[in-house]
């Protein structure tokens, strides 16, 4: 039969190759098509349209509207861009589709408020977005603690912040840290120690990753701030007292390390600059320091994070 | 050899002149004009966006279920009324009658959207009195239109060679749904991890690519497509189709005949 | 050579859905059948006859075994160009006419273009469609498909004609013209291998025949070898009722009938029982010597207990 065994193996010769090629192929056109499919979301009347024509399907249109979101703003991160227009319209309509979607609205709460390239820069929407959320959810009381972040990282809005905090609080089974932080905002509102409950908070409540991996890096770059401060604050009563710059961190003798070297939250030891200052090894590692960085450093476009400790 | 093919082609195209498939055209041609006089009277301003949506989709769908219910019954129903018998007992390799049945389809499908395209043109016209220059990308939605065609036509005779009729359509049917959801599909897939996430990606990228091919609503609105990706998404329609015959004519091959 | 080859070919189907059962529709079977052959398979239903035309054109797999045919393998283009193949109550495909049903076969028949409307004009009027050329098939009569399918299997000038079950569902006159038919497939040398359970048809027609029962081959043989066995008896027909007492005595049978008596007595006794007749005046209508008919053998083969799974036959009386 040897001319069934020929068609047999050209066939199966053509099935492999052009297998891989289409698979090669398909890499190629989504590469030309990056937001095709997501434009339309501009073009779209309006979500009560869109519930209408999803013909009852509305909790699967809502997770693949919910997983464009997430696909688009994670793809647009990660190459630092400055704009993340359809974030919101996205969101917008996965929520419209299924008011239930808690996981869209901690999403938009986290990543529409902060300024590009980590976010969208729309905190107002944020807050928009986060009020529907608690209107269709009420005893969701994470939309609370959201809606007081907000108010709080972008919008430096004290009182809004411990308003929310404190409706939150009443919440049964909310977090018992809901009172703990509507109180702080009313006192400490904007000490380090209070930012850094906050993302302590939400890193440990959330299970998105890229919320998580924010947040730590958030942590950490609080930390750094806290200890450069605190290490160059002993450089200047080391000058004080003996009139030079320390050579080695050895010389300032910092209690409980024996002569050692301090390292950042990452292990890497810090650096004294001959000029007495504090600078981190790696600045690249740190996005949101404030202190600690090279003189004339620039970070890099697209900003490091590391997968969420 | 190509002339068995040529012939088997050309009479499967006589038989779906003859089983009066082009008489969809007739519906399309109600439809297509009701809409384009309704639309002129019921909203301003977006008469040629509704045209357009509703046009090109009405193409694509019936093009679908033309390619899909014909497609299963090629085979399917050659098997059942023994036609196949006299034909295979000739020096006609089982290959030939696969492919030839696919292009004799392919043929006819193209035929009818060439019919419809003009309908939707023509409705265009009279809503919008002229053409514009952007109506050009219309053309290329429709050749789009097309090339999923060829796909669906492929797929519905790949599952026909093993499948009966109704299994074979309900599963060409669902690969047109999620087919149209392939990018989402490997968002999706993205988002997993292990063991998922190698099953998830290779289910994503072994189903049919039609969101690629579905411009309708950028056409609609004037957006230009690059002519990359008309190069691009024809290879892969080519490629992908020649994928699915040379599984369908491996299984084909191997099949006993009741 | 053999114009066909069969070389213990056997199939076994797998039924049921969970525990898969085997279902033996062809036991090893071998067999020859020789150029110019009128060769006849004969079988009750589901016995095995349409399976074995199925392997043979290669729309079924066997199991194991294998077949030539013109000494080419079953699936070689060239020999396929020199076969025919009628299948058993065929259907065709109806939106064609008679012509471009044949036109169509002829193409993928490879016949050339230029012969091919001669050809089929030819093969209509051979078959007697001329008239429904340009009739769709689906307003065809039974006899009239099964006409266009013998045109479609002869068309190409095949060198083998495999017909399967040809005369089923055919009126006498339809019967008659097939039967005509293949005497003339047969007068143009052509090897015939068809599959019946009419045997008077198989009787007619055959050189040879053979016997198969639930898959399996019961017998071969050739017709005239057969039915050559003289049982020993003679039948005499005459006219009346009147039974002479002589021939009561010559260990006879008698059948009365309308104004016919029929006897069936030993052969030794027909000068006796003719000189009878005549001294009593009876009117002599007809004197036969019997034979074994083929339904008896067939009868025989097909209710004998399956005996050996396979028997090769290349000719010999089994």
């Amino acid at each position: 039969m040897t001319r069934t065994k020929l068609v047999t193996i050209s066939a199966g010769f053509i099935l492999v190759a052009c297998m891989c090629a289409s698979i090669l192929l398909l890499n190629r056109v989504d590469q030309l098509r990056p937001q095709a499919t997501l434009e339309e979301v501009l073009y779209l009347p309006s979500p009560k349209v869109l519930r209408r024509m999803s013909l009852g399907y509305d909790g699967l249109l809502a997770d693949i509207y919910w997983t464009r979101a997430v696909q688009y703003f994670g793809g647009h991160h990660a190459v630092g861009a400055m704009h993340f227009q359809l974030l919101a319209p996205l969101l917008n309509i996965a929520t419209q589709l299924d008011p239930h979607l808690v996981v869209a609205y901690d999403f938009g709460a986290n990543f529409l408020s902060p300024p590009p390239p980590n976010g969208a820069g729309q905190p107002q929407e944020a807050v928009r977005l986060t009020n529907f959320g608690i209107e269709n959810n009420p005893n969701e009381w994470l939309l609370y603690y959201n809606l007081g972040f907000i108010y709080y990282m972008e919008l430096k809005n004290y009182a809004g912040a411990a308003d929310a905090f404190s409706r939150g609080s009443q919440i049964p089974g909310a977090h018992p840290f809901m009172r703990i932080l509507a109180a702080q905002m009313a006192e400490h509102a904007g000490e380090i120690e209070t930012a850094r409950m906050l993302w302590t908070a939400t890193y440990q409540n959330s299970k998105d990753k890229n919320i998580r991996a924010n947040a730590a890096a958030h942590l950490r770059a609080l930390r750094v701030d806290d200890d450069v401060a605190h290490l160059e604050t002993l450089v200047d009563e080391f000058r004080e007292r003996t009139g030079r710059i320390p050579s080695s961190f050895a010389e300032l003798q910092i209690p409980g390390l024996n002569g050692g070297t301090p390292v950042d939250p990452l292990g890497n030891p810090y650096k004294l600059t001959p000029y007495g200052h504090i600078e981190v090894q790696h600045p690249d590692d740190f996005p949101f320091i404030v202190n600690g960085a090279p003189p004339g450093y620039i970070p890099p476009k697209v900003p490091k994070f590391l997968p969420s400790d | 050899m190509s002339a068995r093919i040529a012939y088997i082609a050309s009479n499967t195209f006589r038989e779906a002149v003859r089983d009066r498939v082009l008489y969809n055209l007739i519906a399309f041609a109600l439809l297509m004009s009701g809409a384009a006089i309704l639309v002129g009277q019921v909203s301003f301003g977006i008469e040629r966006l509704v045209v357009v949506n509703l046009g090109l989709s009405a193409v694509s769908l019936f093009g679908i279920v033309i390619a899909i219910f014909i497609g299963i019954g090629l085979v399917s129903k050659e098997i059942e009324k023994r036609t196949l018998y006299t034909v295979l007992s000739r020096p006609v390799q089982r290959w030939e009658f696969i492919v030839g049945k696919f292009f004799g389809l392919a043929g006819t499908l193209a035929v009818n959207t060439f019919l419809m395209a003009i309908g939707v043109f023509a409705a265009l016209l009279y809503v919008s009195r002229q053409f514009h220059g952007t109506d050009g990308w219309i053309a290329v939605a429709l050749y789009f239109s097309i090339l999923q065609f060829l796909m669906m036509t492929a797929l519905a005779l790949f599952f026909s060679s093993f499948a009966s009729p109704l299994m074979a359509a309900v599963f060409a049917f669902a690969l047109f749904v999620i087919g149209n959801f392939s990018e989402d599909l490997r968002g999706f897939a993205a988002m997993t991890h292990g063991l998922q996430r190698w099953l998830a990606t290779g289910a994503a990228y072994l189903l049919p690519n039609f969101s690629a091919l579905n411009i309708i609503t950028s056409v609609a609105h004037e957006q230009p497509v690059s002519s990359s990706l008309i190069f691009y998404n024809t290879i892969y329609a080519l490629v992908y189709t020649a994928m699915v015959m040379a599984a369908g004519v491996l299984i084909f091959q191997r099949r006993n005949l009741k | 050579m053999p114009a066909i080859e069969i070389l213990g070919l056997e199939k076994t189907y797998s039924v049921g859905f969970w525990r898969k059962r085997p279902k033996r529709a062809l036991l090893p079977l071998h067999l020859k059948v020789e150029k110019g052959e009128v060769f006849g398979f004969l079988g009750p239903n589901g016995a095995g006859k349409s399976t074995t035309l199925k392997l043979l054109m290669g729309l079924v797999f066997p199991t194991s075994g294998s077949a030539k045919i013109l000494d080419m393998d079953l699936d070689d283009p060239r020999m396929k160009a020199r076969i025919g193949f009628l299948p058993e109550q065929p259907y065709f495909y109806d939106y064609l006419t008679g012509q471009e049903l044949l036109n169509y076969y002829a193409q993928l028949s490879g016949v050339p273009g230029k012969e091919r409307s001669h050809r089929v004009a030819t093969m209509l009027e051979r078959v007697g469609l001329k008239d429904a050329a340009n009739v769709q098939l689906r307003k065809f009569s039974k006899g009239m498909l099964q006409r266009v399918g013998i045109a479609q299997a002869i068309l190409h000038n095949p060198e083998v004609v495999f017909l399967d079950e040809p005369m089923s569902g055919l009126d006498p006159m339809g019967r008659r013209e097939v039967r005509e038919l293949m005497e003339q497939l047969k007068h143009e040398g052509k090897t015939v291998f068809f599959s019946t359970h009419i045997l008077s048809d198989a009787e007619a027609l055959c050189d040879r025949v053979a016997v198969i029962n639930k898959g399996e081959l019961r017998g071969v043989g050739a017709i005239s070898e057969l039915t050559s066995t003289v049982q020993g008896k003679i039948e005499i027909v005459w006219r009346g009722t009147a039974i002479p007492a002589a021939l009561k005595n010559m260990n006879a049978e008698f059948f009365v009938s309308g104004d016919s008596v029929r006897a069936i007595l030993p052969e030794q006794q027909q000068e006796a029982a003719l000189e009878t007749l005549q001294r009593e005046r009876l009117h002599l209508i007809s004197l036969t010597p019997l034979r074994t008919s083929l339904e008896e053998y067939y009868l025989q083969k097909v209710q004998q207990a399956s005996a050996n799974a396979t028997q090769t036959a290349a000719g010999g009386r089994a």
